[in-house]
């Protein structure tokens, strides 16, 4: 069993649903975004999303944007960032560890040494944001072969077939869009919801995690009652890493304890 | 996807998902334009009618008079717009009407590609908005201007590089948001399939003109065409259709900014690694850790970091040769062509002018060679300005 199938079960077994926050490794600095990521971690996140700074982030809206260019322009490398997360993996032996990165950052170099360096640091799932599955045969390959689920997007206005495609090649759970346009927190957490989840059931696609738009309970109560399994909050946890200050690890611990909290179920 | 875009396994299609399904719909709009009758006759209408085409191809007079070399430049600076650019955008604007889009997108670099965007704009009543980098829209005001008289908004991106390379991906946000309503009009022809095809497609007119000309001026095919390569559109549009003429060489020309030896240039086929940059898998500057370095050329329709997927192929057969000119050789140019035949070249341009020059000077026999005059250079003009005044050549 996967670290991702564990914590599911888990979650199903508690009636909630998973909480998942992001972050950008290596923002504002490296010894920093170690603390940021325990801290997550310590606070009851179900799982982590880790951001691998890449220097054309076009599915990033301007709050993620920033925060890889801190990460950058304070050193970070994909080795130092495989580093710090390999911290995290050692404190934390079962939290569900996911990378999303950009095709790029994975072929360079090879895919198949980028998967074997996720996966000896201890990362479970690679998402890339640029990696379409009609692109993605030697890439999933590649990523299967290094034991690292790769994890697709499954956005709004696809066809059945590309749904059906999106199922088959995701592995750990479906990152699954209901907003058009790039990671940002607005208000904006779309209808359509509940035809994509009904859609992936229909084909067998892991569990259904919601990500972009995610900034408050609300939105994560909204999109468990739809049926997700899990919510991904992105620019909300790096707008407190923005903000800094001698309480960000205060506020970013609070932040993922009440958005947790909105995971249970209404009527378990 | 019907076609797989790949140019010996350079190109693809590596975009976020949610715009995989918008460019299978744009392919499939450009596949069925292709063997549409009505479609290819209201686009020559325009090309010919609006555009100006055929565009002239002029056998300098006086520049390499003194050598054994004919120098031909095919004047795509007198096409509408002042560039090549527009060839490419009235075919794209058909086919976005086609796929019944309202509203346009489009980056720009020099200015070339974002005032073509906002003609086609005007001319087919799209809502318009142009990216431009903050650095470019410093370095080309003129332009910038010319983009809001014909009706475009025009945005500042200052993110990144403050360049092209960061107004195409301000351009991918757009249109990750807005593909329902707007077009992509990408103004190269690099990124995701169907791109590098497409726009190849509509640049091709450029070569298939300089083959027909040639042949009833010199009675032959030429001994080499040149052009600059920054994404690469106005070269593939003038070598393509002479892929199958071994005696034609083809020769892309590179800016190599303050020198190859520097880091200060945009020499992506020469220099560069692949990797997969706005949708291609193509060459391009990167560091070891795989991030996309700045580029840098004086002339900003050059100052890529990425290179359209075709040309990587072409040059990895061999098939076309490429070489780079520095910015110093491109003003020479520049000033050598206004002051010789009295037309005032792009500085994209220029670099292509400054190698045949060189090749003009160096011939020891009769030699045909075409260079693609790309695009008019009054945009280039406060730039020019500048850097013969640093070198101590200002000029009244």
């Amino acid at each position: 069993m996967s670290r991702y199938s564990d914590m599911f079960d888990r979650c199903a077994q508690e009636h909630r649903g998973a909480f998942i926050p992001f972050v950008v490794v290596g923002d504002p600095d490296m010894d920093t975004s170690i603390r940021i990521m325990e801290t997550l971690a310590a606070a009851g996140a179900d799982a982590l999303e880790l951001g691998i700074p890449f220097s054309d982030p076009v599915a990033d809206g301007p709050v993620i944007q920033a925060a890889a260019v801190r990460a950058l322009q304070a050193g970070a490398t994909p080795d130092r960032c495989f580093g710090a997360i390999a911290v995290i993996r050692k404190r934390f032996p079962a939290l569900p560890i996911g990378v999303l990165t950009y095709t790029n950052a994975v072929m360079h170099g090879g895919m198949a040494a980028y998967f074997l360096r996720a996966q000896s640091a201890g990362v479970d799932s690679v998402l890339s944001a640029d990696m379409p599955v009609a692109e993605a045969n030697d890439y999933i390959a590649a990523a299967r072969a290094a034991a690292i689920e790769p994890v697709f997007i499954a956005p709004p206005d696809v066809d059945e077939d590309t749904l059906r495609a999106i199922a088959a090649a995701t592995s750990g759970y479906t990152y699954v869009v209901t907003r058009r346009g790039v990671t940002g927190s607005d208000d904006r957490v779309s209808m359509e919801f509940k035809s994509i989840l009904s859609a992936l059931k229909r084909h067998g696609a892991p569990p259904p995690v919601m990500g972009f738009g995610i900034s408050t309970p609300d939105h994560v109560r909204s999109v468990i009652a739809a049926g997700a399994a899990g919510a991904i909050s992105g620019s909300a946890v790096v707008r407190i890493v923005e903000r800094g200050g001698a309480k960000m690890m205060d506020t970013l611990a609070a932040f993922v304890k009440e958005m947790k909290q909105a995971t249970i179920h209404s009527q378990a | 996807m019907k076609e797989q875009g790949r140019f010996g396994g350079f190109g693809g299609c590596y975009v976020p998902q949610i715009l995989y399904g918008v460019l299978e719909e744009l392919e499939a709009h450009f596949l069925a334009a292709r063997n549409d009758p009505a479609f290819q006759a209201e686009l020559r209408e325009l090309l010919v009618n609006y555009a100006g085409r055929p565009t002239p191809l002029y056998r300098c007079r006086n520049l390499c008079a003194d050598t054994k070399a004919r120098l031909y430049l095919k004047r795509e600076d007198l096409l509408h717009g002042g560039a090549h650019k527009t060839n490419q955008v009235l075919g794209q604007a058909l086919l976005a009407r086609r796929a019944k889009k309202t509203r346009l997108i489009a980056e720009t670099g020099a200015g070339q590609h974002g005032v073509a965007t906002a003609i086609v704009g005007a001319l087919f009543g799209f809502s318009t908005r142009i990216y431009m980098g903050e650095k470019d829209v410093a370095r080309q005001q003129s332009n910038v201007f010319r983009m809001k008289m014909l009706g475009a908004e025009v945005v500042s991106v200052t993110a990144g590089s403050r360049t092209l390379k960061d107004a195409i991906n301000e351009a991918l946000r757009d249109w990750a948001d807005s593909y329902r309503t707007t077009h992509y009009m990408l103004g190269t022809a690099a990124g995701a399939h169907p791109f590098p095809t497409m726009v190849r497609d509509f640049q091709k007119v450029i070569g298939e003109e300089i083959r027909e000309q040639m042949l009833s001026r010199e009675g032959r095919l030429p001994d080499a065409v040149l052009a600059c390569v920054g994404g690469g559109s106005n070269a593939i549009g003038a070598f393509h259709p002479f892929l199958g003429d071994p005696s034609v060489r083809l020769i892309g020309v590179e800016p190599a900014g303050r020198g190859a030896h520097t880091e200060e240039h945009g020499l992506t086929l020469q220099k560069g690694t692949p990797g997969v940059l706005h949708g291609a898998l193509t060459n391009i500057l990167q560091d070891a850790n795989g991030q996309v370095l700045e580029s840098y050329s004086i002339s900003a329709g050059l100052d890529y970091p990425g290179v359209g997927p075709e040309h990587v192929h072409l040059m990895k057969t061999g098939r076309a040769q490429y070489v780079g000119a520095t910015d110093d050789m491109a003003l020479d140019a520049f000033t050598a062509l206004c002051a010789g035949e009295g037309i005032i070249p792009a500085l994209e341009s220029s670099h292509a002018l400054a190698v045949a020059m060189d090749m003009a000077r160096r011939a020891d026999k009769e030699t045909v060679l075409v260079v693609n005059l790309s695009g008019r250079g009054d945009k280039d003009l406060d730039t020019v300005a500048k850097a013969l005044a640093a070198r101590g050549e200002a000029r009244p």
